[in-house]
């Protein structure tokens, strides 16, 4: 076991190596399993045709699609449905999806090599292939099946809308009735995939697939799996980062009626009830005693000290070109600015929970699982089990927006430490909530970053030298993704920033905290857009020459953030005569392979502003689900612009000082501006969506009030003083 | 555990839950949300916050929006509670409609909450305008940001409701 729990570490970094690097594996066809299908339709089994591990075509005429990725509202399940609707040649409206059983063998993502997981925007982007593939096999095995039942040449066979045609005998038959005949005949080696301009479904608007279910209270979160037997337990967490347990007191605690055990575990103490409320009471009523000795005792004003003292010296070189000191010499105009971004909570809608099941021979899972693969060594590696025994069903998830997807699986982790701990309750399903204040207060935020920008103008009025250090913690560092050196993470979007300068440097220190930490919604470009193009704004005026000019001057290399910027500006009127106190901002910005801007319109009235208006252009490849992506795209815009008004996790002496929605506040109804989205025409193969509409909104935000007042805004969230 | 330890009181309290009469034992502080959730099964109602700051846990007491997480059990004996699930007016159908041809959702866990405040707004407010909207839906927060599409689907249930 110990061996074979070796190999899985060693293939899960290799993969986590491959995520980093960007190294696409090539795709794969796997098989289906007999296994998937009677997990969601016992004692059916017989009548359906799996055609592959993503594809099951039923005697009824549905086709069921299983999704290998977490569905957390970014559409994902709509986005596969269509993929293989298009080549399978099915009835749209008699699809639907499934979540795909955990098992990397079959269902990895590509982008991240032998894992399965969801992330970086990647969904969409490395199914494109491998579903459509999907699809058009199990349309060709369809096509044969007929061509046998119909002793006719297969040439002569066609398809249209879940049917099969022999137009010249005029015999047609629907996929339902051919699952029999389906079933004996074996995949084709290769398959033909259809022309771009013949597609019927990708580019469409379409009804999202879990749209009804999930406004009738149907749809199955997380949190709402009722399982027999099923107890609820509440954890007590340290107070202080880095602190252990002492010992507790529990006999209030234990005089609620419901409560069945209280115990302790390596994060807190244990709840156990019969439901939420009793265990949520008796914890409220456990007196706990720390060991503070080891834990983080800091304020943020503390970090904010050290941080900048950091950023007086060198760091790693994250990108170096040109001759720094002489470019420095050619500038005739220079701009410095210091930068703060602070801590952020993801706080999606649904806290973290899982249902666990501990017996002898399986440990079985129920939760919004992002990082199956990971989730699946952790849980091994806590119960001796071998992976394959740790069963994960994957629910949807109410939102993550990073929080889900953790390497350290430390929500997942926990459960298992109280399914393993427990005595009077072992063997049954435990669900494991999370308040709001134990999510708010529970670390994984976005790291607290400073960066320190030194840049110049040439008396050609280009830049001469950009000269960026930053000052934050590692996302990847002592994580199975982390492969030394420069933590990519921290400095994309800079360290390959994309406008000429004759030179280039970007430091990086990553200091240690322990402050646990966590990728947000973009990741490192939640900080190094704004930094980027708040700079970049401030070059433009320096140099007097028009922001959005002086954008396109400088992307001499860069023709798609080009025309996503042209497009933007062109919607927004760029240049119009705006009324006082009304301001417009642009940012352009590449993640996650996609290309965004974004024109921001401000109204400023004393210290209090407000966002009136987003026109964004994104060039993300070819659309699949076009209104999902500009759904996405309002949500990132919603997303962004709550950190960038509210968005801020404080510490002082150590203690998180927000708990809850009264002082952690996402944007509400009345803040979110009027949002208009173009998505550029593409032949590209589909990029990321999910996040790349966050990264541009803060900045051109901080322009557009720059525009409004003269104020240079370098520190998040904006406050005008 | 030593259950005859546990000394806390639990209360039996009987009310209407989607038209039929529910009664339940239970600590008279419980919110009515774990009652609903935990207790009768029903899991469209959702736990967001527990200090009713984001309104996923949002019904309709006696047809008036309310926020379950904070309102103890005891309160709610002998009135009328409506849950998600437990809608089915022509307002309520008519904003269901809406929100799914307008695609409103995306990870869908506010969506109970937030079409329970709508229905209630469409209920007293056959054209709610803007500011309207923002008054009554601001107590409903939205993590995915939805906003624009639930403002524009209220307008069109409006709209479509006037219409019928």
């Amino acid at each position: 076991m110990a061996i074979e729990k070796d190999i899985s570490r060693r293939e899960f970094i290799k993969s986590s190596t491959a995520l980093t690097t960007g190294l696409v594996v090539s795709f794969y066809l796997p098989r289906a399993d007999a296994k998937i299908v009677d997990r969601f339709e016992p004692g059916n089994a017989q009548d359906k045709f799996e055609a592959n591990a993503f594809v099951i075509v039923k005697g009824d005429d549905t086709v069921v699609v299983l999704s290998k990725h977490l569905e957390m509202g970014q559409g994902v399940y709509t986005g596969l449905a269509t993929i293989v609707t298009e080549e399978l040649d099915c009835d749209w409206s008699k699809v639907t999806v499934e979540a795909a059983p955990a098992d990397a063998s079959r269902y990895n993502n590509l982008a991240f090599g032998p894992a399965q997981g969801t992330g970086g925007s990647t969904s969409i982007a490395n199914s494109w292939h491998q579903l459509r593939e999907a699809g058009a096999t199990a349309r060709a095995m369809l096509m044969m099946a007929a061509a046998k039942e119909w002793s006719a040449p297969l040439a002569d066979i066609v398809t249209s809308n879940g049917q099969v045609f022999h137009h010249k005998s005029g015999r047609s038959l629907s996929y339902g009735q051919l699952v029999e005949a389906a079933k004996k005949t074996t995949a084709p080696k290769s398959v033909k995939l259809k022309s771009n301009q013949d597609f019927k479904h990708v580019g469409q608007n379409v009804i999202r697939k879990d749209g009804a279910e999930k406004v009738n209270g149907k749809a199955m979160y997380g949190m709402d799996l009722n399982l027999k037997d099923k107890v609820y337990a509440l954890v007590l967490r340290a107070p202080l980062f880095g602190a252990t347990l002492k010992t507790f007191d529990d006999v209030e605690a234990k005089k609620i009626k419901g409560v069945r055990e209280i115990f302790r575990i390596p994060q807190g103490v244990v709840v156990i009830a019969d439901h939420f409320w009793p265990a949520k009471m008796a914890r409220d009523k456990i007196l706990a005693k720390w060991d503070d000795e080891e834990a983080l005792h800091k304020s943020t004003a503390d970090i904010r000290e050290e941080y900048k003292e950091l950023l007086g010296k060198s760091g790693e070189i994250a990108a170096t070109h040109g001759a720094l000191a002489k470019s420095k010499e050619d500038a005739v105009q220079t701009v410095e600015a210091t930068y703060e971004f602070p801590f952020l909570a993801h706080a999606p809608m649904e806290t973290l929970n899982c249902v666990v099941q501990l017996e002898k021979e399986k440990c079985t899972l129920w939760t919004g699982d992002q990082f199956q693969t990971g989730d699946q060594m952790t849980v091994a590696k806590l119960t001796g089990l071998s992976p394959q025994k740790v069963i994960i069903n994957t629910l949807m998830a109410g939102g993550s927006f990073g929080r889900r997807a953790n390497s350290k699986s430390d929500y997942i982790a926990e459960a298992v430490e109280i399914a393993k701990a427990t005595k009077t309750n072992s063997g049954r399903p435990i669900h494991v909530i999370w308040t709001r204040e134990d999510d708010i207060r529970g670390g994984f935020y976005r790291p607290f970053f400073m960066h320190e920008v030194s840049a110049g103008l040439t008396a050609e009025n280009k830049i001469a030298y950009w000269d960026h250090r930053l000052v934050g913690q590692s996302i990847m560092a002592g994580t199975a993704f982390d492969k030394g050196g420069i933590d990519h993470t921290s400095v994309e979007g800079l360290s390959n920033l994309a406008y000429d300068t004759e030179s280039l440097q970007v430091e990086l220190q990553s200091p240690k905290l322990q402050v646990p930490i966590l990728w947000w919604r973009s990741v490192g470009h939640t900080h190094t857009a704004f930094s980027a193009e708040t700079m970049i704004d401030e070059l433009a005026h320096l140099a007097k020459i028009d922001p959005a000019q002086f954008r396109l001057i400088h992307l001499t290399k860069h023709p798609r953030r080009q025309e996503v910027l042209k497009q933007a500006t062109l919607m927004a009127n760029w240049g119009r005569k705006l009324p006082a106190g009304v301001g417009l901002g642009v940012a352009v910005h590449e993640s996650f392979k996609s290309f965004v801007s974004q024109v921001v319109q401000v109204k400023v009235s004393g210290k209090t502003f407000k966002v009136e208006k987003v026109w964004c252009a994104i060039d993300c490849g070819i659309a699949v689900n076009p209104d999902n992506i500009k759904s996405q795209v309002e949500g990132a815009i919603g997303f962004a612009l709550s950190a960038a008004l509210n968005g801020e996790i404080t510490l002082k002496d150590g203690h998180v000082e927000q708990s809850n929605f009264h002082d952690y506040r996402p944007i509400r109804i009345h803040d979110m501006p009027q949002v208009e989205v173009h998505i550029m025409a593409s032949e590209a193969d589909p990029t990321g969506v999910g996040e790349p509409g966050v990264p541009c909104l803060a900045p051109a935000l901080a322009n557009a009030i720059f525009a409004a007042t003269g104020k240079r805004l370098r520190k998040l969230p904006l406050t005008l003083t | 555990m030593n259950t005859s330890a546990q000394t806390s009181t639990t209360v039996q309290v009987t009310f209407e839950l989607n038209e039929k009469s529910v009664t339940v034992d239970v600590d008279p502080s419980t919110p009515l949300l774990w009652v609903i959730r935990d207790h009768l099964n029903l899991t469209g109602t959702k736990f967001g916050c527990g200090m009713a700051q984001c309104g996923v846990c949002t019904v309709h007491i006696d047809g008036v929006a309310t926020r379950t997480c904070v309102t103890p059990i005891g309160s709610v004996a002998g009135r009328k509670v409506q849950t998600i699930e437990g809608i089915h007016d022509k307002v309520a159908q008519t904003v269901q409609k809406v929100w799914v041809e307008e695609n409103v959702v995306q990870c869908g866990y506010c969506q109970s909450g937030q079409i329970m405040s709508a229905v209630a707004l469409l209920r007293s407010n056959q054209k709610p305008t803007d500011s309207d909207i923002d008054k009554a839906m601001g107590g409903n927060l939205c993590r995915c940001a939805t906003y624009a599409r639930i403002r524009h689907a209220i307008h069109v249930a409006a709209e479509r409701i006037l219409k019928a």
